[in-house]
């Protein structure tokens, strides 16, 4: 019952203040905002730490000591040697001068960019009394480079501690940039660290001494990375383990974790995403490219909101559930980072979902989003040769304002839908009364465009499509499963629901427990279905609301299907990384241009990757080493299993 | 081996002036003494001694029936009416409802200034000045907000004896006396927790023994024992009453007649063997007594926990006591040579009083800690060290906690440790500040201040962080004042300044009246309790915050409206770690069910210390407050051994108290 308090739903609370801190940066001088006073209050139980001091309490920290006394191979000074340069590579040389001058530009670049940043305020001061009381941990979702400061800029604007963020290390390669994110309070991770020990060591002693001393809050992206899709990744457990730790083992009290959810009614990276989805690499980060994409910075990209969730109390949320004992016997000073068990694994991934799922409750859906739901269901040749008509998109939209407003979402609904079309003119056009996809003009065409390369284009406009789609797809997500499941079954009702849900794990984030509950709830809520006893009825009004639902979700479950049938096809039954992305997306090609199938998303290497991922935890795909094997039989169970989706 | 004179001793030795004040304080009775050398005062001393022990008063009670141990009582040194503190009947003498002696209390007096009543201890007959801002502003307190007692008890408030007839009938034939008079059945029925007074104080009383039994010695007790095997009736033997485990509660689901079995009486010493440094005593004897009493010829044993004045050697043995200065003489278990407990099998002992043995698992380790569950400690022979020559207070104080736990670690790795050194916490030092009695003089107050700016201004302490280590060196004058530089100078290393004597005894006071100030607490409102752990020193720290830290959350949680004092001292330090003990206490106004609250949050504050590799107890003992982390604790083997001993031991479950398993 506590757990489906703990992250329930909560209605929106309609009172909550969001405004616009652009608003007085247009009324007032940016470098007197650059130049304020800046006096935040800090941890109490902490005290001040210089970088510098930082640096030193973690190179001198007996843990790091006995792992470098461990390293074999060399002498203690070479081992030490490594451990400061690694320290050096990694650590953050937070400095107010460049908060400054970080605030300046950002106001510039922001007013700029940005129609209005629309801060919750509530929960902003909600954030400064946690801040003061335990180490917070703000974790914010990761959908554009815009993000990476933003946060910063608000905590400086409204005299919050600077945070601390942990960074990919391609950034600190950057030229003046790496530098200026440093002195920011950017500290940098490489990203395949493997089997370094020492490596390990030094970063979970930074970020542990960080979380420790509470001299300023930790940033991190649980997810790990940007979203290409602007949906929810699983959320990655190594550093949530090292922040962790400290309460674990009884180092502090308690830790608050934020969620911050940023949402973005249009994204600077809209059409990168795209291309990297369909296998166009990702730019390295280089500052000559950043200078660039400055090309995006003429364009609006209408409003930021930038919600701080309500501070979850890791005391809290883990009481009764790990056995704080299990660390007693180990030394303080012999600590190793060491295997967590099973039980430490399983609630420290409850936990980022938990988080995960808070930052997708907390953002807020703009009526774009709703659109493109309605859009994506429409035959593609809709989109591209007849238009979807403009008042039929309107009428529906408004349908799903009131449906969406029954589950409790928040809504930015300040703009009219026709300036939502203005501002994704990239995407979409409307002539005539009607919308049209826009599809990315070729080359002056010098040769005929092949069948191929039509396909990649169309595909190209319809997964930014889906990326805004996929902006409100949690909401939807467990009331789409549940139609599913009803389109199927009713006496195996909640069967079909787990075998959904397990299938779809990587796909969206459902945090364990409660999750039928819920979709049975919302459904209930917007007056589909009945529940009489132990049995759903749909009712008689529901029908329209659950094709809606199962629309939504069909391309996910279609692209499912190619994936099922490549490996079905796969000979032999071994194959490599390489050699799965290509085999698929050469299948869904195959399939879209014989009509076999009419999803454009299958396309979408994320979702392919995320379809193998669910098989390897199905236990259909084993990885072998640097293989794949695949278990034939029952890949074919499950496509069949799904298949009935389809009747 | 010295016997002692067994020629009976004329009156004329009677009026011989009396060395031992009732009852003395702890607090001032530790003046150093240096002629302990000196032969012919220590004969004279033990001349006294021996005359005063051996009258017996021939008081004899009409409900109880007086009886003595003839065989013995010709040759053994025993505590007669003058010296003895514990009457048979403890209420004429000591509160019902609460700690200590009738006539020592705190109070708030009319001008609302704190005194404590009576003359037995340093601090009687004095005022207290800063009491009163302290516990009004720490706890939001207020004098216009009383919460009184119920004066008197309510003989009502007990069901009648549940006697078992014929067991009563053997006992009469056997001479031992006994009671079933109610307020004698009240004060055995419970130790001193927090819940135990509280229900005291509002006349609320649950399951009472049923009967109580004084044996007079050894042979009583295999008497008795004997006799509640036969007829099954359930015991619980009774110490000091001092218990803070409820391990004096009898169980609600007993059906058989209780019997408490009071030790009180059982308190000679039997002999002091001055060539092995040893002495033989009846376990009734309380601390006092048997420090006041070694003292006289020239001993001590050493052993002073915070309970002595009233607390019996018998239940330091039970309940596997520590004593404050144990750095020099140790814990129970390293005093304790020899000890002979009486079971429903028989007499446990060991055959011989060599100083250590390897002879399998030692079976005294089964009797310490067994918390009355396996039979009843009748006698114990106890080391014995001559009294010190020179006894010197002293306090530190450090900028932070933080640096003092350093200290203390390094003066533990050093093993330098004096008789006793404690750290408090800032909300301690506050504490114990403000139980300063009033000075007289304005020298006094004039040097006071020129301390404090001293430590807060010259050397930037935060009077909120800062934190004082309260010290007592003990031995050769020269030794110490060797041993307190060398403290010094660790503590100097740690930003550490020395902070006077007077700061450290007053530490020491504190220990001796917390109790006292809990019921003046109660008086208005507030209720508290303390606890102890141990942990290792890489912990201390942690889990010192974390309690704290915990005790504060619960307390908002549980709807408390008035912030806690939430408050910690390192106490003891050995080699691998430290003991911690946790005052906790709040105020009531606007709860329901306060001691619900309490309880709860006591708990809560067990859970934490267990999470952060803490003990489930260090001293205070498991009883039932604590069974139920026993598990946990020692094991499901563990519990198993401790099991099938109790099953050997006593299968009917005589010792019925349901302590520990």
């Amino acid at each position: 019952v506590t757990e489906s308090v703990l992250y329930s739903r909560p209605d929106w609370n309609h009172d909550e203040e969001f405004v616009d801190i652009l608003e007085d940066r247009r009324h007032s001088s940016d470098l007197g905002h650059a130049l304020r006073t800046f006096n935040p209050q800090p941890y109490q139980g902490g005290q001040p730490c210089s970088a510098a001091e930082l640096t030193k309490t973690v190179l001198e920290s007996q843990h790091l000591c006995y792992v470098i006394a461990l390293e074999t191979g060399s002498s203690i000074e070479e081992v030490t040697e490594e451990a400061r340069r690694t320290l050096d590579e990694m650590s953050q040389n937070l400095q107010l001068g460049f908060i400054r001058l970080m605030s300046f530009t950002l106001t510039k670049v922001f007013k700029k960019l940005f129609s209005s940043i629309f801060v919750n305020m509530d929960t902003l001061s909600t954030l400064q009394q946690s801040i003061q009381q335990t180490p917070v941990i703000l974790m914010p979702n990761h959908r554009s480079y815009v993000d990476f400061l933003v946060i910063s800029y608000i905590m400086f604007s409204y005299d919050l501690p600077i945070p601390v963020i942990a960074a990919g290390i391609p950034l600190a390669g950057m030229k003046m940039v790496g530098e200026i994110l440093r002195r920011s309070g950017a500290f940098f991770i490489r990203r395949a660290i493997g089997s370094d020990k020492l490596y390990w060591a030094v970063l979970s002693e930074y970020v542990k001494t960080i979380v420790r001393k509470g001299h300023a809050p930790l940033e991190f992206y649980v997810e790990g990375l940007r979203s290409r899709t602007l949906k929810s990744i699983t959320p990655k457990l190594g550093m949530m383990h090292m922040v962790l730790e400290p309460y674990l083992k009884g180092q502090v009290f308690d830790i608050t974790l934020v969620p911050v959810s940023i949402s973005y009614d249009r994204v600077l990276e809209e059409s990168l995403l795209s291309h990297e989805l369909l296998g166009v690499p990702k730019p390295k980060e280089s500052t000559t490219g950043l200078l660039k994409a400055s090309s995006v910075l003429q364009d609006s990209y209408g409003a930021m909101h930038v919600n701080f969730g309500h501070p979850l109390s890791v005391r809290e949320l883990l009481k009764g559930k790990i056995n704080r004992c299990q660390y007693n016997f180990v030394p303080r000073s012999k600590d190793l980072p060491q295997k967590p068990s099973a039980e430490v694994q399983a609630c420290v991934s409850w936990l980022a979902h938990v988080v995960v799922g808070t930052q997708e409750q907390g953002s807020v859906i703009s009526p774009w989003s709703l659109m493109t739901c309605l859009l994506l269901q429409a035959p593609i040749t809709v989109l591209t040769v007849e238009g979807f008509p403009w008042h039929q998109l309107t009428e529906k939209t408004l349908w799903l304002k009131r449906l969406v407003l029954n589950y409790g979402v928040r809504l930015n609904w300040s703009d009219v839908m026709s300036s939502s079309l203005t501002l994704h003119r990239s995407v979409v056009q409307r002539k005539a009364d009607r919308v049209y996809l826009v599809r990315e003009k070729n080359e002056p065409r010098r040769r005929p465009v092949s069948e191929e390369a039509s396909v990649t284009a169309t595909a190209k406009s319809v997964l930014m499509l889906a990326a805004y789609r996929n902006q409100s797809m949690h909401v939807f997500v467990r009331p789409a499963l549940l139609a599913v499941a009803l389109n199927i079954t009713r006496n195996e009702l909640f069967a079909f629901f787990c075998f959904l849900q397990s299938l779809f794990s990587y796909e969206f984030i459902f945090i364990p427990g409660m999750q039928f509950e819920d979709a049975c709830l919302l459904l209930k809520k917007c007056g589909a279905i009945r529940i009489n006893s132990d049995e759903v009825i749909v009712s008689d009004s529901g029908q329209e609301i659950l094709s809606f639902h199962q629309s939504l979700i069909q391309p996910f479950i279609d692209s499912y299907q190619v994936t099922f049938s490549s490996l079905s096809e796969q000979e032999p039954d071994v194959f490599t990384d390489k050699q799965f992305l290509p085999a698929v997306r050469n299948l869904a090609t195959r399939l879209l241009l014989s009509g076999e199938i009419h999803t454009y998303e299958a396309l979408s290497s994320d979702t392919q990757k995320n379809s193998l991922s669910a098989l390897q935890r199905l236990e259909a795909v084993r990885k072998l080493r640097a293989e794949y094997k695949v278990d034939k039989a029952a890949v074919k169970h499950l496509a069949d299993r799904l298949c009935k989706s389809h009747q | 081996m010295r016997r002692l004179p067994l020629t009976p001793v004329t009156a004329s030795h009677r009026s011989a002036p009396s060395i031992h004040k009732h009852g003395s304080s702890m607090a001032s009775n530790i003046s150093g003494s240096s002629s302990s050398s000196d032969r012919q005062r220590v004969a004279q001393h033990r001349l006294r001694v021996i005359a005063g022990h051996l009258q017996r008063s021939a008081e004899s009670d009409s409900v109880i029936q007086a009886a003595e141990c003839k065989a013995s009582v010709s040759e053994s040194v025993a505590a007669d009416s003058e010296t003895r503190t514990v009457p048979r009947r403890r209420q004429e003498i000591m509160k019902w409802n609460g700690w200590g002696y009738s006539d020592s209390r705190f109070l708030f007096n009319k001008k609302g200034q704190a005194e404590f009543t009576g003359k037995r201890y340093r601090l009687s007959g004095l005022i207290i000045p800063g009491l009163k801002d302290w516990f009004e502003g720490t706890f939001g307190a207020n004098l216009q907000h009383k919460s009184p007692a119920t004066p008197i008890l309510n003989s009502n408030a007990t069901h009648p004896p549940n006697l078992n007839k014929a067991f009563v009938e053997e006992l009469k034939s056997t001479g031992v006396p006994f009671s079933h008079d109610t307020e004698d059945r009240v004060f055995r029925a419970h130790g001193h927790c927090l819940h135990e007074i509280f229900a005291l104080r509002e006349g609320k009383v649950g399951r009472v023994p049923d009967m109580v039994v004084w044996p007079n010695c050894h042979n009583d007790v295999v008497k008795i024992v004997e006799l509640a095997t036969k007829h099954d009736v359930c015991l619980i033997p009774y110490g000091g009453g001092t218990s803070v485990s409820s391990a004096l509660e009898c169980p609600p689901e007993e059906t058989r007649s209780i019997v408490s079995l009071d030790t009180s009486q059982m308190n000679r010493i039997l002999w002091i063997d001055e060539k092995n440094l040893t002495a033989h005593m009846e376990a009734g004897i309380i601390g006092q007594d048997l420090e006041r009493l070694l003292n006289e010829i020239g001993y001590c044993t050493g052993h002073e926990p915070d309970s002595m004045e009233f607390s019996s050697l018998g239940g330091w043995v039970a309940t596997r006591a520590s004593g404050m200065k144990k750095n020099i003489y140790g814990n129970i278990e390293d005093l304790v040579v020899h000890i002979k407990m009486v079971t429903p099998q028989g007499v446990i002992e060991k055959g011989c009083v060599g100083p250590r043995m390897s002879t399998g698992p030692d079976i005294h380790h089964f009797i310490l800690g067994s918390e009355g569950t396996l039979g009843v400690v009748t006698e114990v022979t106890m080391k014995i060290r001559p009294m010190p020559e020179y006894q010197k207070y002293g306090s530190v104080v450090f900028p932070n906690f933080e640096q003092g736990v350093a200290c203390l670690r390094e003066v533990a790795r050093q093993r330098c440790a004096p008789a006793s050194i404690r750290l408090m916490d800032n909300e301690q030092f506050k504490f114990g500040h403000a139980l300063k009695p009033q000075v007289s003089s304005l020298f006094t107050s004039f040097v006071d201040g020129l301390k404090k700016f001293y430590i807060t201004k010259f050397k930037g302490f935060d009077p909120n962080h800062l934190c004082v280590a309260t010290l007592l060196f003990e031995g050769d004058r020269e030794k110490v004042l060797q041993h307190e530089k060398q403290v010094y100078d660790i503590a100097a290393k740690f930003g550490g300044l020395a902070a006077g004597e007077d700061n450290g005894q007053r530490g020491y006071m504190l220990t001796f009246v917390i109790a006292y100030l809990r019921d003046l607490g109660m008086d208005y409102y507030v209720i508290g309790e303390s606890f102890e752990t141990s942990v290792p020193w890489d912990r201390v720290l942690d889990i010192c915050r974390n309690v704290k830290a915990r005790i504060i959350h619960e307390c908002k949680e549980k709807g408390v409206q008035f912030p806690p004092l939430s408050t910690c001292r390192v106490t003891q330090t050995y080699d691998a770690g430290a003991c911690i003990y946790f005052y906790f206490a709040f105020n009531y106004r606007g709860l329901s069910d306060p001691v619900h609250v309490y309880e709860q949050v006591e708990h809560a504050a067990r859970e934490e210390i267990l999470a952060n590799g803490g003990s489930l107890s260090h001293h205070h003992g498991v009883g039932t407050l604590r069974k139920e982390w026993m598990r946990e604790t020692i094991s499901s083997v563990g519990m198993g051994m401790l099991k099938s001993v109790k099953d050997f031991v006593d299968p009917k479950n005589i010792f019925g108290n349901r302590n520990l398993l």
